[in-house]
């Protein structure tokens, strides 16, 4: 089973990651779900009415590629993945860039749509990055969510 | 041959802030002379603002010893360091 974990700052392709995913792993894919997120320019920061220009995530390194690997690592227990390959960007982003990307490879579909979903919603919870939103108002960190917390927790059982 | 003969009480750790708590104690690292984590809050106390120091503690800031998370409550936790052991005080993690 195959992981790969890219934390950087520049941008990915989704379909050079989704090409040699298909290349390395062949045949032995029936199914490849991946999901990306972009940056929104709605601001997230309580009581800050601008519109965001720029997000900016921080990471720990060394830490935050351990933290995803522990989640990949709880995907593939629970469901037969042949390939997960994460790339989460860090530093300086404007609204519409992709920040995130979440690809998996399985045999069937059920596998690779549950598998990237429980990736992406423990990346929310468990992945150690912050965000710190830009706007015309000044700067301020993004709290955690309460829906994110429980988009994660229904995973638990 | 050492010509710090006060350290030799103790050991250096590197210890680390992020994002908001980085922001709120106004430094990023600090070398601090600690064997365990009584000792460690004692210097940081020492080296940190007031308000800076209570923000540490507050009940939402996990800490990480060596990049492994310290289960449960931290605080409570019997800690024992070794010289170049990296300790980071997170604030709650917002990625994805």
């Amino acid at each position: 089973m195959g992981q790969q974990i890219q934390i950087q700052q520049q941008d990915f392709s989704v379909d050079a990651i989704y090409t040699a995913m298909r290349l390395e792993y062949g045949s032995d894919i029936g199914a490849i779900a991946s999901f990306v997120g972009l940056v929104r320019d709605r601001n997230a920061v309580a009581g800050d009415g601008g519109d965001v220009q720029t997000l900016t995530l921080e990471h720990y390194p060394g830490m935050t590629e351990k933290s995803i690997q522990q989640i990949l690592d709880h995907a593939e227990a629970r469901w037969p993945l042949i390939a997960t390959h994460v790339v989460h960007r860090v530093g300086t982003m404007a609204p519409s860039e992709q920040i995130v990307l979440v690809m998996v490879a399985s045999a069937h579909r059920d596998a690779a749509f549950a598998g990237a979903q429980y990736v992406m919603d423990c990346l929310k919870t468990e992945a150690v990055f912050w965000k710190n939103e830009q706007s015309d108002l000044g700067q301020g960190w993004v709290e955690s969510t309460n829906a994110d917390k429980i988009r994660a927790k229904r995973w638990d059982d | 041959m050492s010509q710090h003969s006060a350290a030799e009480s103790g050991v250096n750790i590197d210890v680390k802030f992020f994002a908001s708590l980085r922001e709120q104690v106004g430094v990023a690292e600090l070398q601090i002379n600690a064997t365990n984590l009584a000792a460690l809050l004692k210097e940081l106390k020492t080296h940190l603002s007031d308000v800076g120091f209570d923000h540490l503690l507050s009940p939402n800031i996990r800490l990480a010893v060596n990049q492994n998370l310290v289960e449960g409550d931290w605080r409570e936790a019997a800690l024992v360091f070794a010289a170049g052991d990296e300790v980071a005080f997170l604030p709650p993690v917002t990625g994805g």
